[in-house]
């Protein structure tokens, strides 16, 4: 009951956030908000000790079902691009996930970097496609609603809340379940869960289809925001920087991913702007600073906070 | 163009009491108004990364020299009237690195944030598809300096977004020319190009343009080497086997240094006439490394190809004076679009008469203007007046041991008409068609 409550009491704070934000804040938040998807999906595998560097896959795929549907079916509802994205990028991750659920540590990063970049080389090989050039994405309706160019952004910001509020509050009721609950269980030790009587391949299956969804969303998103696709959504670099967001954010709650991808964006942003010749050296220093001194990343500051609270 | 010094003074009295007798007296000359103030211009390009050395520092380099002369009035008749309409630029460089959802992030904080006005800038292809429309939604006047997709205003039109330099169908149609004039009897040819959009589109020109121009050439098996791959070993072998007569490659920066290096090492250069599509931009880092009898291209009549004229001798004794090197063709192709700025926002102050232009007046004083750069004449002939046309050259690579500097010699030009689609052809239909309507008297 409080949990349904807490969902539209964030809903309600983030989509009221829409019309105080300035326009570049909006867009800033949007691309977040989504990245922030990607990054959660990433926190549920690394609970259970996994890290994926192959993420962009998944954020690649969502983001190409919403260039190239509206151009073979004429789809172009919001709701249902994004319903496909997720879904072709969770499907995708459940075949794959046959596969990539026997391995752990370096050998499961590994292999998820190996796939991505294998739908990486076909995209860049792929003149139709645009290849590396990539193509524009056409602007979407919302439910028959076609808003005018000016306020198109406002009602993807108003869209984009809804969904990360939806899909955060499914990921944060799955982890506080019992197969949930297993993930911090497994990464400490497997043997163990499997004398338990729980299938510990099974329950990495699962996060793992979770993860590939959540970022199909993401991917889906940023490409109606953007506006373009290319195949640099698939590179192992994008996928690199989602861990780094997720180290940055840290694995205490559902709603770190969102505060560290908003922070990495802002971070980015203004390193850029103050900084266009080394931006990146700003950007580096300050994931290796979150390392060395916040090592449960930014959610830390969080929980210490709420514990000096009580 | 004409100068303009006529004023209208928001508040300096005394100083518009000073201009009164100047501006009568080249009103009559000229009637215009200029704005005062200043313009932010987004200066956008790869600052950091492989392609900051061959592109991104030489145009940045080019404009923070024209930037600087322009609002001072130091450029060359007919650019010499102090800003663009008036307005002293404001100069901000943007990173273009990071990827194009960073770069389209990037466009829109610093119009939404920073109060940028304007933006020249851009030049990976990728990043000029997806800004292209985002600067029409935010109603920004743009102009992309050095990109070369074809598909920008092809496949879309545009009232905001602007294109200074001729797209790469000019490359590779003036690449197949130059072959066809000089090597008419080759046997076949054959390419090495890195295995991404610019290197497959350059290859698609070429090889298409030498089907039309030298049927019974044949084209063999091309080379897609990945993007900075930097080692060519296997390549070179291939080559050395194949020994094509003629060998079209569009790599650039390290990637084509490694390549001419590693390849020369091997005498491939004896074997083959190898076409470099954008050697221009490393043939003096290269100086006598680079063999004699290559034939380089510079996307344009730019660097070592750029026209003798005031502008040009100005242009490149500044640049080498400042920056100790001479201006490769990315300092052109950026200098001449800073150009197309000042005449947008110079037509736009008389529009908007006195008071600061808006984006549109500025799109409207660009549109289908044809104008004197550094190194050539631009025509905006293409994509309803937004897309450039100009001619084109290529020549032989030929190191002076006298003087130790990489010279050309052999260089033949091509008209505007002859290298370019004429307006509403798509570019790879007008190549495959054989050309129709090209003018190369």
């Amino acid at each position: 009951m409080g949990y349904g409550l807490g969902l539209v009491a964030a809903a309600a704070v983030l989509v009221g956030a829409g019309w105080v934000l300035p326009e570049w804040a909006l867009f800033l938040a949007i691309v977040s908000l989504a990245k922030g998807l990607v990054v959660l999906g990433l926190v549920v595998l690394w609970r259970t000790g996994l890290v994926s560097f192959g993420q962009g896959l998944y954020y690649g795929l969502g983001a190409y079902t919403v260039g190239l549907l509206p151009q073979i079916t004429g789809i172009t509802d919001a709701v249902l691009l994004v319903a496909t994205g997720t879904a072709i990028a969770g499907l995708v991750a459940f075949a794959l996930g046959f596969l990539l659920s026997r391995y752990r540590e370096i050998f499961f990063a590994m292999l998820c970097l190996a796939f991505a970049m294998i739908l990486y080389g076909i995209l860049v090989k792929t003149e139709a496609l645009g290849s590396t050039d990539g193509f524009h994405v056409v602007a979407v309706t919302y439910l028959g609603y076609a808003p005018a160019i000016e306020s198109a952004n406002q009602v993807l910001y108003v869209f984009t809340a809804i969904v990360v509020v939806v899909l955060a509050g499914l990921v944060g009721r799955y982890l506080q379940s019992v197969t949930g609950q297993m993930t911090t269980a497994i990464r400490d030790n497997e043997l163990r869960v499997e004398y338990l009587g729980f299938s510990v391949r099974r329950a990495v299956h699962t996060k793992f289809v979770i993860a590939g969804a959540l970022a199909g969303a993401g991917g889906a998103i940023v490409a109606t925001a953007i506006g373009h696709v290319d195949p640099e959504m698939v590179w192992w670099i994008t996928s690199g920087e989602f861990v780094f967001v997720t180290i940055l954010s840290g694995s205490g709650s559902v709603i770190a991913p969102f505060i560290g991808s908003t922070v990495f964006e802002l971070l980015r942003s203004f390193a850029l702007e103050y900084a266009p010749n080394f931006w990146q050296i700003i950007v580096g220093g300050s994931l290796l600073a979150v390392i060395m001194f916040l090592p449960g990343g930014l959610w830390s500051l969080v929980a210490k906070w709420r514990a000096s609270g009580r | 163009m004409k100068s303009t010094i006529a004023t209208k003074s928001r508040g300096g009295r005394a100083r518009l009491l000073g201009l009164a007798a100047a501006a009568t007296l080249a009103a009559t000359i000229a009637p215009g108004a200029t704005a005062q103030g200043s313009l932010k211009v987004g200066i956008v390009g790869f600052y950091t990364g492989a392609a900051a050395g061959p592109f991104g520092i030489p145009a940045r380099n080019a404009a923070e020299l024209v930037i600087e002369a322009m609002n001072a009035g130091k450029v060359p008749a007919p650019y010499q009237s102090a800003g663009a309409g008036g307005l002293q630029i404001d100069a901000v460089y943007i990173d273009e690195s990071g990827g194009t959802a960073k770069v389209v992030t990037d466009y829109r904080n610093a119009v939404q944030r920073q109060g940028v006005e304007a933006f020249v800038g851009y030049i990976s292809s990728g990043s000029c598809l997806a800004i292209a429309p985002v600067a029409e939604e935010l109603a920004t006047f743009t102009i992309l300096f050095d990109c070369g997709t074809p598909r920008i205003f092809e496949d879309a039109s545009y009232t905001y977004v602007f294109r200074t330099a001729a797209t790469a169908t000019m490359d590779g149609v003036g690449a197949a020319r130059y072959v066809a004039a000089k090597f008419p009897d080759i046997k076949n040819y054959q390419g090495i190009n890195q295995n991404y959009a610019w290197g497959q589109d350059s290859w698609r020109d070429f090889e298409l343009a030498m089907k039309a121009l030298l049927p019974n050439a044949k084209s063999e098996d091309s080379l897609f080497p990945k993007l900075f791959a930097g080692q060519y070993g296997a390549e070179i072998s291939s080559l050395s086997v194949k020994r094509p007569n003629v060998l079209h490659s569009s790599l650039w920066g390290g990637d084509l240094e490694s390549f001419v290096l590693q390849s020369s090492a091997r005498a491939l250069n004896r074997q083959t006439t190898m076409i470099l599509t954008t050697g221009e931009t490393t043939m003096f880092r290269l100086g006598s490394k680079l063999p004699d009898g290559i034939i380089l291209g510079a996307r344009g009549p730019y660097g070592v190809y750029a026209r003798d004229s005031e502008l040009n001798t100005w242009f490149r004794n500044a640049y080498q004076d400042r920056f100790a090197t001479p201006p490769t063709y990315p300092s052109y192709q950026m200098a001449q679009a800073l150009l197309g700025l000042k005449i947008a926002y110079d037509k736009a102050a008389t529009a908007a008469g006195g008071s600061k232009p808006t984006s549109a007046q500025a799109a409207d004083g660009l549109a289908g203007a044809e104008y004197e750069a550094f190194g050539t004449t631009v025509k905006m002939a293409l994509g309803n007046g937004r897309q450039a046309i100009t001619e084109t050259a290529y020549g032989l690579s030929k190191f002076d041991k006298e003087t130790g500097t990489a010279t050309i010699t052999d260089i033949i030009r091509f008209p505007a008409e002859c290298v370019n689609p004429p307006d509403g052809a798509k570019s790879v239909e007008w190549i495959q068609g054989g050309m129709q309507g090209a003018k190369c008297d």
